[in-house]
């Protein structure tokens, strides 16, 4: 839209219309929420659109709200799920599934009361809508182009993948939005992440996303929203794009983006919270006019080859420490390296392919969905986990669970030894009766490999499904494309 | 909240970069609905072994590092989760700042909402508060500066915002609160 300036004097008034500088899709979305600009003394005041919320880092936000005796200025667009605290054992007789941690169970407690006495929609433990926040967000078709999404818990940046700005916040922003659906913020830098090419096969979006935070560093990306364009990422199905945007956090970037294309529209097409008919059409226009405009300026550029990318995994105690997975344990540079090292056991080690493991975890915000299991699910068919290897699958949201049953993925993974789960976190976060034993070695498909992040003493390799899945067979860290 | 300005202590010195916050606050101490008594779960499994026992060489259980409250820490500190109970822990634990290089965005807005400072500083200045561990300085939120004991002063970027509430004790809730008309319209114009 260009903005049309009248000029002249005297003479009749002539419209010119001048060319707007070009923009990032996050400046526009950015300026688009604007209920106030920045000033000299204060941030800009943005309006959010969806607000998500779980049990763990909402109960405050709702006592201060009692004590300040507010409401929540606008209900219909907060929704509730629980994820973090609730366990994934399956269900008892009576199709239920039983909280046995006290701690646990308050929480989930006080999360339906809060969510009945503010009016806030809620998908309790184990109903159809049920699962990680950043899972169902997007499958319910919540999760929209062009939109602000908010949620107290750093991994919404998840919800970038559809061209939205979405980003974690504390709970005393919880808060803020609760009350007032705005918050304050300091406007942050642009980082246009460019990959351009074709991954080759046995190369997944984790491999790529993996790939860049090894490359940014786990604080290369703080004070940064990233956009990842190029024909890399273009060619990346939406559950795919949802990982790569999951983990933009890793790197310490608030905010992960990809562009709105025909990928998105398909996926959202029909979703129940999608706009529907005519709605649907002025929808999509409207989306379409978001991807950032030819020759915007980003604050900065990374660009990586594809087809140079290889199966990435961790050896360390934060996701920058990737290595490709056939590649050396990198020698430690300075004190917090090898204390890195030295936690995870690996001082004077050579390469991580062929350690041994004791427990493989599928699941979490960043490869929990379908396309996730139906990978994994390939390398199990057929073949058995190796002997004394714990095997967790868990699915990201009751409707993945549903749909991964209906295509028999269950039994694959039942029949070559594993578990097979309710929906939620489970052990991408110690806090729920799924973790580590101190010392042990897992290859997980989460997101953080943080010292006691999955169990204290407990010891993570990050990795995609495939090679989790492949490392369960041997019980060794292990290339899947040797498997197959 | 409370006002806040000058804050003046010995140092704790935590020379660990990337201090993540599940170190700071293991995620099995989350499920509290309440924000009090975090304090004693700080660095809980850096500071107590498997049955709990305090690790004496840890730094926070030796006893120079009593009745410090600021705590100086390597690059990145508090990155990871969003977690507010990061700074709520620290705050509760007596810290009132936290000195390093960088600190991780979620974090540094989180804290500013609980009284205690985010201290960025240049790495010759953080390279000689790591080594004098103990040692005494002054910060002030007014002035924006890091003062060492032989008078050496640094200056720290600080958000004016921020700034602003921390000297008057304001809670940035009621400021938006006042914003309601400017809320309300920006909704008018978008409803359309
Ligand atoms: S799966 Fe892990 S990273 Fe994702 S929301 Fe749950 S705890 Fe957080």
């Amino acid at each position: 839209m260009g903005a049309v300036v009248v000029t002249g004097r005297g003479r009749p008034p002539r419209a010119r219309v001048t060319r707007m500088k070009p923009r990032t899709m996050f400046e526009k979305i950015w300026e688009a929420h604007l209920v106030r600009a920045a000033s000299a003394d204060t941030p800009a005041i943005l309006y959010v659109d969806l607000h998500l919320i779980h049990e763990v880092t909402s109960p405050q936000a709702f006592t201060w709200l009692r004590e300040k005796n507010l409401k929540v200025r606008r209900p219909e667009r907060t929704v509730a799920t629980m994820d973090h605290s609730t366990p994934t054992t399956p269900r008892g007789r009576d199709g239920k599934i039983a909280v046995l941690d006290n701690a646990a169970a308050l929480q989930i407690a006080a999360l339906e009361k809060n969510c009945a006495d503010f009016g806030i929609e809620l998908h309790p433990l184990g109903t159809e809508g049920q699962g990680i926040v950043h899972v169902i967000g997007p499958e319910l078709g919540l999760t929209q182009p062009g939109a602000i999404i908010v949620c107290g818990d750093s991994h919404t940046s998840t919800h970038g993948a559809f061209g939205a700005l979405a980003f974690g916040i504390g709970t005393s922003e919880v808060s803020h939005v609760l009350a007032t659906q705005s918050l304050l913020q300091q406007p942050p830098k642009t980082l246009a992440v460019t990959v351009e090419g074709t991954l080759r096969p046995g190369v997944t979006a984790k491999d790529l996303i993996l790939a860049v935070i090894a490359r940014l560093g786990i604080g290369g990306g703080t004070g940064y929203v990233i956009e990842y364009r190029g024909s890399a990422i273009r060619a990346l199905s939406m559950e795919e794009r949802m990982t790569v945007c999951n983990m933009s956090i890793e790197a310490g970037a608030r905010a992960g983006m990809i562009a709105p294309d025909e990928t998105t529209f398909a996926y959202l097409e029909g979703r129940p919270r999608a706009p529907q008919g005519a709605d649907w059409d002025q929808a999509v226009a409207a989306w379409r006019s978001l991807p950032s405009d030819a020759g915007a300026a980003f604050d900065r550029e990374e660009k990586f080859d594809a087809a140079s990318l290889e199966p990435m995994i961790t050896y360390g105690t934060n996701p920058g420490m990737g290595i490709a997975i056939g590649g050396p344990i990198p020698a430690p540079s300075n004190a917090t390296a090898e204390k890195a090292l030295a936690y995870m056991g690996l001082t004077g080690e050579k390469q991580l392919l062929g350690h041994k493991i004791d427990v493989v975890f599928i699941g979490s915000c960043t490869n929990s969905r379908l396309s996730d299991l139906r990978a994994a699910a390939g390398i199990f068919k057929g073949r058995k986990v190796a002997e004394g290897v714990r095997v967790l699958v868990v699915p990201g949201s009751q409707a993945i669970k549903k749909a991964a049953e209906a295509e028999g993925l269950d039994r694959v993974f039942r029949e070559a030894g594993a578990d097979w789960r309710e929906a939620g976190c489970s052990m991408c976060i110690a806090m729920n009766g799924d973790q580590l034993k101190p010392g042990q070695y897992a290859v997980s498909t989460s997101n953080r490999n943080f010292e006691g992040r999955q169990g204290a003493g407990g010891r993570t390799f990050l990795a995609s499904p495939v090679t989790a899945a492949a490392s369960a067979i041997t019980g060794r860290v292990t290339d899947a494309r040797e498997l197959v | 909240m409370e006002k806040v300005n000058l804050i003046t202590s010995r140092t704790v010195v935590l020379p660990v970069e990337n201090v993540d916050t599940d170190q700071i606050i293991p995620a099995r101490f989350l499920k509290a609905t309440s924000k009090i008594g975090l304090g004693q779960h700080l660095f809980a499994d850096w500071r107590f072994d498997a049955q709990g026992k305090p690790k004496a060489d840890f730094i926070l259980n030796r006893p120079e590092a009593a009745g410090a409250n600021v705590l100086v820490a390597g690059d990145n500190f508090g990155c990871g989760s969003s977690r507010e109970h990061a700074p709520w822990a620290l705050h509760d634990y007596g810290f009132r700042a936290v000195v390093s290089t960088s600190i991780a965005d979620i974090f540094r807005n989180n804290a500013l909402k609980n009284g205690l400072i985010p201290v960025v500083v240049d790495g010759a200045v953080h390279a000689r508060l790591l080594a004098a561990p103990g040692g005494s300085v002054t910060i002030s939120v007014e002035d924006q500066t890091l003062t060492l004991a032989d008078g050496t002063r640094a200056s720290f970027p600080i958000d004016p915002f921020a700034r602003f509430c921390l000297l008057n004790g304001l809670d940035e809730l009621d400021f938006l609160l006042a914003q309601e008309p400017a809320i309300a319209a920006f909704e008018k114009r978008r409803a359309g």
